[in-house]
């Protein structure tokens, strides 16, 4: 076996990292608009409130944002005790877990990119539309969600490349389960613990490093072909 | 016949308005920059809210202080043009054209898409992103926009003004076409004298923050005429 193959685990940290990473943005992006939307445009008491929140595990150790979810959203928690009885769902120590730490700590990059393309839109344009007789639903879905579709995708790529890097949070919350909750980067910590690791910990590494920029990469192509599209060069 | 009665406080300058046009033509809105002319237009498409008043298009109550009424400018039916364009850069001049047609039912429809699209000579240009437009053309495909959504007023921004002197030749003249074709009343606002002069029947003059004079605003066209310059009593 060549120093370059991967071994089974290997191979099922990398697919549940994928895996883990794309439910986190798919659950996270409605939310992420949404919120982006009501900071961009609101006008409320709490904004400033609500900015510091979402912005909080950006700042905070990913050890407290695990901390707080396994407290919240454990099975004796006070939200997870709910999604338990009433939905049956269990977010603790299984891959949901795992997708709702990687959403948590990946929100403030996703909300800041959206955020940037809506105050980046000419509200003017918004107006045009309403005297043309586009009541508010048709002009976010006909004029501002297109023009924004090149943040929307940023923002959608840079939380999708944090959450492949999610560790802290990770096994704070969900532990470090291997086809569980054993993702990319616990995998490599776990390679670094054990005697005789040091080549498929290196593998892991590069494999990590490959993944994110090819993620950054992709990301600022699109983004771009769309935004040369919306201006009409093409 | 429109009749606007309106008061706002703009972070300290008072608009006042108080002016009455004919259900037909083009009534002009004439007055230095900065006077107020763009605030009183947003006023009436609903974009600006009065402190108080009232304004009536035909009889149809779009905002009266005292009775509460206020309706959001996509219930009005007031086309606008904006200074400009304000085309939507990610739609092609046909989506841009069809955007306010496509909401309006049929039966409330006077203009026709090609009908549009011919007055306008802008078939040519169906196909492709405002961004690969003109100036001229630009503000072609804005005015043909705003009359597609079949409104019962048809505000102007100064249309002409990010344009030059050829471009403005090239456009004049559909404005002027345009309220005789489909009889769309049409405000519009101008600081350039010559504009006026070719285009409007009513001329309505503008001065810090109000309206202060009409002219005796004949409604038909029959070559330039000067407006009227009242004495201007304070504004505020």
């Amino acid at each position: 076996m060549g120093v370059w193959h991967l071994t089974a685990v290997e191979l099922e940290a990398l697919k549940l990292s994928l895996w883990v990473s794309a439910w986190a943005v798919a659950v996270s992006l409605p939310a992420g608009v949404l919120t982006a939307w009501v900071l961009a445009r609101g006008r409320f008491a709490g904004k400033h409130f609500l900015d510091g929140l979402v912005h909080l595990p950006l700042v905070l150790p990913p050890v407290v944002i695990g901390y707080l979810l396994l407290v919240l959203m454990g099975r004796n928690g006070v939200i997870g005790a709910l999604l338990y009885e009433y939905l049956g769902i269990v977010v603790a120590f299984n891959w949901k877990g795992a997708a709702l730490a990687a959403a948590v700590m990946a929100f403030p990059l996703m909300v800041r990119a959206v955020r940037l393309a809506l105050e980046s839109v000419d509200q003017g344009l918004e107006a045009a539309a309403r005297t043309l007789g586009a009541g508010p639903w048709r002009v976010f879905f006909t004029i501002t969600l297109p023009l924004i579709v090149p943040g929307i995708i940023t923002g959608a790529i840079l939380a999708f490349a944090r959450s492949l890097g999610e560790f802290g949070a990770t096994i704070t919350f969900v532990s470090n389960i291997a086809g569980q909750t054993q993702t990319l980067p616990l995998a490599l910590y776990t390679l670094t613990q054990v005697p005789d690791g040091e080549a498929a910990a290196l593998r892991l590494c590069v494999l990590s490093v490959l993944i994110a920029m090819a993620a950054l990469i992709f990301s600022e192509q699109v983004s771009r072909r769309f935004t040369r599209r919306l201006r009409g060069e093409q | 016949m429109i009749s606007v009665q309106v008061e706002k406080n703009q972070s300290g300058f008072m608009i006042q308005a108080e002016f009455q046009a004919p259900a037909k033509g083009v009534t002009a809105l004439f007055g230095p920059s900065g006077a107020g002319k763009t605030s009183i237009i947003n006023m009436v498409a609903g974009l600006l809210r009065p402190d108080s008043g009232h304004i009536q298009v035909n009889g149809r109550c779009l905002f009266d202080s005292r009775q509460g009424i206020d309706l959001p400018p996509e219930r009005r039916g007031v086309g606008y043009v904006f200074q400009d364009g304000r085309l939507f850069p990610h739609l092609s001049v046909k989506s841009n054209l069809t955007y306010g047609m496509r909401g309006t039912p049929k039966e409330q429809r006077y203009v026709t898409f090609d009908q549009v699209v011919d007055l306008l000579g802008i078939g040519h240009l169906l196909d492709r992103r405002p961004a690969r437009l003109s100036g001229g053309e630009k503000q072609r495909v804005a005015i043909g926009r705003a009359l597609l959504a079949n409104p019962s007023l048809l505000l102007m921004d100064e249309p002409l003004a990010s344009l030059d002197g050829p471009r403005k030749a090239e456009v004049l003249p559909f404005i002027g076409r345009l309220a005789e074709a489909f009889a769309v009343p049409i405000l519009y606002v101008s600081h350039a004298r010559e504009e006026i002069e070719s285009l409007a029947g009513t001329v309505l003059n503008v001065a810090a923050g109000g309206i202060v004079a009409a002219d005796s605003g004949v409604a038909a066209r029959s070559g330039p005429r000067a407006p009227v310059d009242a004495a201007l009593p304070k504004a505020y």
